[in-house]
């Protein structure tokens, strides 16, 4: 990985789109601004052209971002960025593809396209902005909103248990898995970082809040009260070896996860295919 | 990226005093008003009470002596409206 060196804020202003209206179309301190400054410095930091990057995404609040980055845009169906993804990258190997994602677009409408992904390990960085709820369809309940936890579509509460997508990329076979909050801004800019540069599929799991649907039905009805609510509830990998499960309730483990940089690659072993076909012998 | 010469630089930085000496004149962030949607987290989460808001809300440099630069109001700003003028 690069050195990492600090930046000037102004870097931000040159990847926007300059035929955008500004300012954008999220609530007052909705946390996917911040993810999308940090995904900006990631790729800057690393030096990519911007016509070596692919931005796609489906449908969402979250999914509104690279409506405003400019790089190569692929804004597409609900739920299915990741197959759409999946076909860039098949026809591009070179290019940096990176799918932005919401927690219902990813794990409620587009499921099993995640899990898939996941276990082919194909070299997609994606980035799930996990905000509990669906807030551009009015706060209906997501598969990630906790036990408990009120929104538009449980008001007496949830009684179905949340998903970890952390955990699911990772059985499903996911090469990288990071998990960060949005108050947890330079080490969620790094981890997309190490993510871009990972070889395989990468998944980085950002909290983010949602005030004006989650937040506001669930006692944290502006934005400073959410952010510091994942200041208080966030625990690092290191710390969290040491509680148990008891201790760990409610809390949000960040950090890097897993990493296994052995895996092979699903571009990499097709080609290895390619080549032996063309050269007439056998596969296998 | 080069190691700071540590002996110049040391000196030149007033005793007790950040070494660009804000004030009222010169300002160390520029705020864009335009894009601001006033969501109060760079006032809240300034650790120095470098910002004030306004009567609509938005942020201004009210005691910009105390800024040190730690870059957490720029960096948690969701329209990118606060610019810092410095590295």
């Amino acid at each position: 990985m690069p050195v990492v060196e600090k930046q000037r804020s102004d870097v931000i202003l040159q990847y926007l789109r300059p035929k955008k209206k500004f300012p954008s179309v999220w609530c007052p301190g909705c946390g996917n601004g911040i993810v999308m400054g940090a995904l900006i410095r990631a790729i800057d930091k690393l030096g990519y052209k911007r016509d070596e990057v692919c931005c796609v995404s489906g449908i969402g609040c979250t999914s509104r971002m690279p409506v405003y980055l400019d790089f190569n845009s692929l804004h597409t169906a609900h739920g299915r960025a990741l197959a759409f993804a999946t076909g860039v990258k098949f026809a591009q190997p070179n290019m940096k593809v990176i799918v932005i994602t919401g927690d219902g677009d990813a794990l409620a409408i587009g499921g099993n396209h995640f899990i898939h992904a996941c276990r082919r390990n194909i070299d997609i960085t994606t980035i799930l902005i996990n905000n509990f709820i669906y807030g551009m369809t009015g706060g209906q309940g997501s598969p990630t909103t906790p036990a408990g936890a009120f929104s538009t579509t449980t008001p007496y509460g949830n009684v179905e248990k949340q998903f970890d997508p952390c955990g699911l990329a990772q059985a499903a076979g996911a090469s990288f898995v990071g998990r960060s909050t949005v108050f947890h801004t330079p080490q969620m800019e790094k981890m997309i970082m190490a993510a871009l540069e990972h070889k395989g599929f990468s998944l980085v799991e950002v909290i983010a809040n949602c005030h004006t649907y989650y937040g506001r039905l669930n006692k944290q009805g502006d934005p400073v009260a959410m952010v510091n609510s994942f200041k208080e509830n966030a625990v690092m990998l290191g710390k969290a070896q040491t509680m148990t499960p008891d201790q760990l309730k409610g809390k949000y483990v960040i950090g890097t996860l897993h990493e296994n940089k052995e895996a092979t690659e699903f571009c990499d072993e097709y080609q290895k295919v390619v080549d032996v076909r063309m050269a007439g012998g056998k596969a296998r | 990226m080069t190691a700071p010469t540590d002996a110049g630089e040391a000196e030149a930085k007033p005793a007790g005093k950040n070494k660009h000496n804000f004030s009222k004149d010169n300002l160390p962030l520029e705020i864009n008003m335009g894009w601001c949607k006033a969501c109060n987290l760079c006032i809240a989460l300034c650790p120095t009470q470098v910002f004030e808001p306004d009567r609509d809300g938005k942020p201004i440099q009210a005691r910009p002596e105390a800024c040190t630069l730690c870059t957490i109001c720029w960096v948690h700003c969701p329209d990118f409206a606060i610019v810092s003028k410095h590295k």
